[in-house]
């Protein structure tokens, strides 16, 4: 990638010269994950260990009547079952309400079915046993009597005025009168901006158009695994691969009804998460197995159960209408937005609404957004949740209105970006933001002059997300040789290790290789916000260098001590302490200090908690140029280019790496992915020959553009990068489809039998 | 990794002649399979799909792993792996549309173990290695009970995951015949990736011309549109005697399309399959009329 010209390049930034920062060294937990020694999920062992399944419903909703668990208790090895009734009842309106509500009701029935199930795949029972072969044998023992009910597979079918209600207790949140009957519909929400009404009076152009895509999962490649154990006395160990061992740590202590001190959550490696492992589904089973065995426990997921139960985000439908001037200028957008929740409520439409117009300069907006309950998994976390979708929506629609008002798709996004000062649809009015210059430099960028050949097309879209800070904790400690450990309570999931030592070596004055980053467990570091939101480089990095400017202000004490000086008198400069008034004290470097430290106070450390605000949000721009095969349907990616402002790129490869994953899924859900479920409800397409992920040969490079416009929340600039490249691609891809054949493609994904069938006419 | 909850059940054998294997195989107490490179068997396995009483791993008798001239065409042992056969530069030269089929199968470390006999018998109406194998006329030899017989390929397989064979009945190897001058095959497939994925249609041509380049024998298959590979005769027919201009290759094209039989499932429809049976058996045609000029 280019490394070399960049090491050690010294890059201006307000004034600030960086030694370290910006370079592209080598990621510290690089050996053990390319040798295949570093340990992910699955690959803990404890003694004594036994070995757990699921028992998952084959209907996609069904009363449950019965569960007969005693053929499985009698086959030799089994030691533990258990069920719904094996969990304590939560209240239905026990709520967190922080960055997304979560529902504890909600989880704790999602982790295991009480009296209902509501997807293909929901878990009714689990157990264990001396080995994993002899607990599959036990869990095709264990005999569910079902009442099988009517499923409602989608949006459309679950707000029919005679559709089977999943939830009784569920009644449309955000509309007024209240309802007096509950139903499939969770919640309205909507945001506002001007009057929509009369600025569609202003139009000279007005578009319109109905978007839809389908269910699609995070595609991780690491199915979800995890060890469990507790003592005779009640303490719980948990160790497994998540995005947030504090999250872990929290939920299982509320599923299965210990306090918090109980519970010990270890990180793993993780295996890809984007989003989807925001949450939990084995951790309570086993820990409930575990107490009742005796035994540590573990689970890991087949391919098959990832897809039937975890994940997914919502599939939706989006209408969108824009108006313009003849000039060009967007005078009015309005967006409404159908989100299938899946089993709970929770879709990330609201996010949608607040997301999709976001890099325009729109004065009259309207977006509603409906949540709705269907007989699939829960949707979680994905990549910037909800946002891709409206995207998708908006960004063709921005093609569509180029396209009528006879304008370059670019210079029409040019002509409307937000920019500092913009008023956001969802409430904030931006600060210093580098949309704009995303535009210019897909206008500079070799792939939006290369020439295109028959049946190929050029699609360009952009795409926002805001990237949130919130509660982090970091912890450096100083090696009696002057070498040091950086503690962070957030898992690695993009190169994070490698950000933190670089962040810390930055303020410390000494080189990257001399730090070692550790993710900690949950008793060795203070609470953490888990990994997500694009927050970790950003919010846990305020804190590492934070925590680095404690330990350095403790080293100059330690200075002043040896010196017997003033504190003002020592200043840090390149790693080492210099005495500023007087020249009769030779500067000390952080191992002088380290070697003395017993002699000046003990072990020297720095500490920071912190709750960050001032994350600045992301705007990227996606160019994707493709090829279609007019007799087959088939879409060969060509080109493409992903663009982004990224504040400031602590390690450019990691951060080029979050851009073309992005892309690369963003592409996948473009182009082949969806859930494909029989009539009556069960999931047809388990594993990844029938979820289509891209795979390599699928792909073009994916080049990368890396625009810095620094955030001044952070003290080194960054923006969270993670989430804002999922963003564009989808409509990127249909827009440039859309040009090679000459007709707008308006439902994802563009596989080759719906493309065919578009080109067909039919 | 669990098998299933059932491997502690399954018994497995290795034999080391063809006579053996059919002991084995008609002495089973239950339902046996045959295990060649497993590419199939092992996913089966996994997956719960299958519970054998017994496996019969056949990859250790040399006959099953051996690719021989015989008559002036090939003889190909059944278990023998793509990434063997595709090393092979004579059968290459021969039949490069037989192992594009062959080589299609899988990923790379797949190829080590992907073998044309488990492909067939396997019974998958999309495998990749069939058509190319009834547009060459191949034969297979199966050993049973009863001795050996000849059948042809097109014959093996009776529908979704069943084939012809009697019980204790395998497949021993393949016959692929002499190659005359002015001849070429070739497969194409047609998948939503481009690798590592099973055929939504699949279309194999083999060609024969005269020193005028008028086309003398032609046969066309397909894959994935009916519940078995077809052999399409009426698509042959319609280029016999011409050049493969545009109307011979769509009057061959038709016949494809009327020949077709599939079904509307996750991977396709049946509209999309039918069409693009024609559209493939087309292209196929010219590079096989390429290959045969060459």
């Amino acid at each position: 990638m280019g490394n070399e010209e960049n090491v050690g390049k010294i890059i201006d930034y307000s004034g600030r010269q960086f030694k370290q920062i910006g370079t592209r060294v080598v990621r510290p937990d690089g050996v053990e994950k390319v040798t295949g020694k570093a340990n992910f999920g699955a690959d803990f062992k404890a003694n004594g260990m036994i070995y757990a399944r699921t028992v998952r419903s084959p209907h996609a909703h069904a009363k449950i009547k019965k569960i007969n668990v005693d053929k499985a208790l009698k086959l030799k090895g089994v030691k533990a079952v258990v069920t719904g009734a094996d969990f304590p009842e939560i209240d239905v309106n026990d709520k967190a309400v922080g960055e997304v509500v979560v529902s504890y009701y909600d989880m704790a029935h999602n982790t295991i079915a009480r009296d209902k199930v509501y997807y293909d795949g929901h878990v009714v029972a689990a157990v264990a046993a001396t080995s994993a072969d002899i607990a599959e044998q036990a869990a095709r023992l264990i005999e569910v009597e079902y009442e099988v009910l009517k499923p409602v597979m989608t949006a459309e079918a679950a707000l029919k005025k005679n559709a089977p209600v999943l939830h009784k207790h569920l009644f449309t949140q955000g509309v007024e009168p209240k309802p007096d009957k509950p139903s499939n519909l969770a919640a309205r929400s909507q945001f506002k901006l001007g009057d929509i009404e009369a600025g569609f009076g202003q139009a000279d152009v007005v578009v319109e158009r109905t978007y839809t895509t389908q269910t699609v999962h995070q595609g991780y490649i690491e199915p979800h695994a995890c060890v469990a154990s507790i003592t005779a006395d009640g303490m719980v160990n948990v160790w497994c691969s998540s995005q947030g061992q504090f999250m872990v740590r929290a939920y299982v202590a509320k599923i299965c009804g210990i306090e918090i001190s109980k519970v010990k959550v270890t990180p793993a490696e993780i295996g890809g998460g984007f989003g989807g492992k925001t949450v939990i589904y084995l951790e309570p089973l086993a820990v409930a197995l575990a107490k009742k065995a005796g035994r540590p426990v573990k689970m890991v997921m087949t391919r098959d159960e990832v897809l039937r139960a975890t994940g997914p985000t919502s599939g939706g439908s989006a209408r969108v209408k824009l108006g313009a001037k003849r000039d060009g200028t967007i005078v009015a957008g309005d967006m409404e937005l159908t989100y299938e929740a899946g089993a709970y409520p929770g879709s990330p439409v609201m996010l949608g609404c607040m997301t999709g117009f976001a890099p325009y300069d729109i004065k009259n907006i309207n977006a509603v957004g409906w949540d709705v309950v269907v007989n699939r998994p829960k949707a979680a976390a994905y990549r910037a949740p909800g946002a891709p979708v409206a995207a998708f929506a908006v960004e063709s629609a921005v093609d569509e209105l180029a396209e009528q008002l006879g304008m370059d798709p670019l210079e029409l996004r040019l002509k409307n970006a937000a920019v500092e000062g913009t008023q956001a649809p969802y409430g904030v009015k931006f600060g210093p933001i580098g949309y704009k210059e995303t535009l210019e430099a897909a206008k500079n960028s070799p792939q939006w002059k290369a020439p295109l050949g028959p049946n190929q097309g050029r699609g360009i879209a952009s795409g926002f997300w805001f990237n949130i800070g919130g509660t982090s904790s970091a912890e450096v400690m100083v090696n009696e040789d002057g070498t040091v450990i950086v503690a962070t309570g957030n898992p690695d999931i993009g190169g994070s290790r490698a950000s933190m030592a670089l962040m810390a070596a930055e303020v410390l004055g000494i080189p990257y290789e001399r730090i070692k980053p550790l993710v900690a467990d949950t008793e060795s570091v203070p609470y953490s916000m888990l990994t997500g939101g694009s927050r970790v480089t950003f919010a846990t990095g305020k804190a590492v260098i934070e925590a680095a400017q404690d330990a350095v202000n403790d080293l100059r004490r330690r200075a002043a001590k040896i010196w017997d000086v003033d504190l003002e008198q020592v200043e840090w400069q390149d790693g080492q302490a210099v005495c500023i008034e007087s020249d009769k004290h030779k500067p000390l470097t952080i191992a002088n200090i380290a070697a003395k430290a017993d002699k000046t106070g003990g072990a020297i450390s720095g500490k920071a908690n912190i709750n960050a605000t001032g994350a600045g949000p992301g705007f990227g721009t996606h160019i994707c140029d493709v090829e279609v095969d007019p007799e087959t349907g088939h879409v060969t990616v060509l080109r493409y280019t992903a663009i982004q402002d990224v504040g400031k790129a602590i390690h450019p490869s990691y951060v080029e790496g979050q851009l073309q994953g992005g892309a690369v899924q963003g592409i996948g859900w473009a182009l082949n992915e969806e859930y494909v479920y029989s009539d009556d409800g069960r999931l047809l397409n388990t594993g990844f020959l029938d979820y289509r992920i891209p795979v390599a040969s699928d792909l073009p490079m994916i080049d990368t553009v890396l625009v810095e416009v620094p955030n001044p929340g952070h003290p080194f600039g960054v923006r969270g990068v993670g989430e804002t490249p999922i963003v564009p691609p989808l409509a990127a891809v249909a827009n440039a489809v859309s040009h090679a054949i000459g007709k707008r493609c308006a439902d994802l994904p563009l596989s080759p039998v719906r493309l065919l069938s578009i080109i067909d006419g039919k | 990794m669990s098998f299933g909850g059932n491997v502690s059940e399954i018994q497995f054998a290795t034999p080391q002649t063809v006579k053996e294997a059919v002991k084995c195989l008609a002495g089973a107490k239950g339902r046996a399979k045959v295990l060649a490179g497993g590419t199939d068997l092992l996913v089966q396995l996994r997956a719960g799909m299958v519970r054998p009483a017994l496996i019969v791993d056949i990859k250790h008798i040399p006959e099953l792993s051996a690719v021989k001239r015989e008559d002036g065409g090939f003889r190909v042992g059944a278990a023998v792996s793509g990434a063997e056969l595709g090393a092979n530069k004579a059968f290459r030269k021969a039949w490069p549309g037989v192992l594009e089929g062959l080589e299609l199968i899988g990923s790379t470390q797949i190829q080590g173990r992907a073998s044309l006999g488990g492909n067939l018998c396997n019974g998958s109406p999309a495998a990749d290695s069939v058509p190319g194998l009834i547009a060459a006329g191949a034969t297979c030899k199966i050993a049973g009970p009863k001795g050996t017989r000849e059948a042809k390929v097109e014959d093996v397989v009776a529908g979704p995951g069943k084939t012809t064979l009697k019980p204790g009945e395998f497949v021993v190897s393949f016959f692929l015949p002499k190659r005359p001058k002015h001849a070429g095959d070739a497969y194409l497939r047609m998948i939503p990736r481009t690798e590592m994925d099973i055929a939504v249609v699949g279309a194999a041509v083999s060609l024969e011309f005269d020193a005028k380049g008028v086309c003398t024998d032609a046969r066309v298959s397909l894959g994935a549109v009916a519940p078995k590979a077809l052999l399409v005769k009426a698509a042959g027919k319609a280029l016999v005697g011409s050049k493969l201009d545009d109307d011979a290759l769509e009057a061959m094209a038709a016949a494809c399309r009327a020949a077709c039989n599939p079904i509307d499932d996750k991977r396709g429809t049946i509209e999309y399959r039918t069409k693009v049976a024609g559209v493939l058996a087309k292209r196929a045609a010219r590079i096989a009329l390429e290959r045969a000029q060459a």
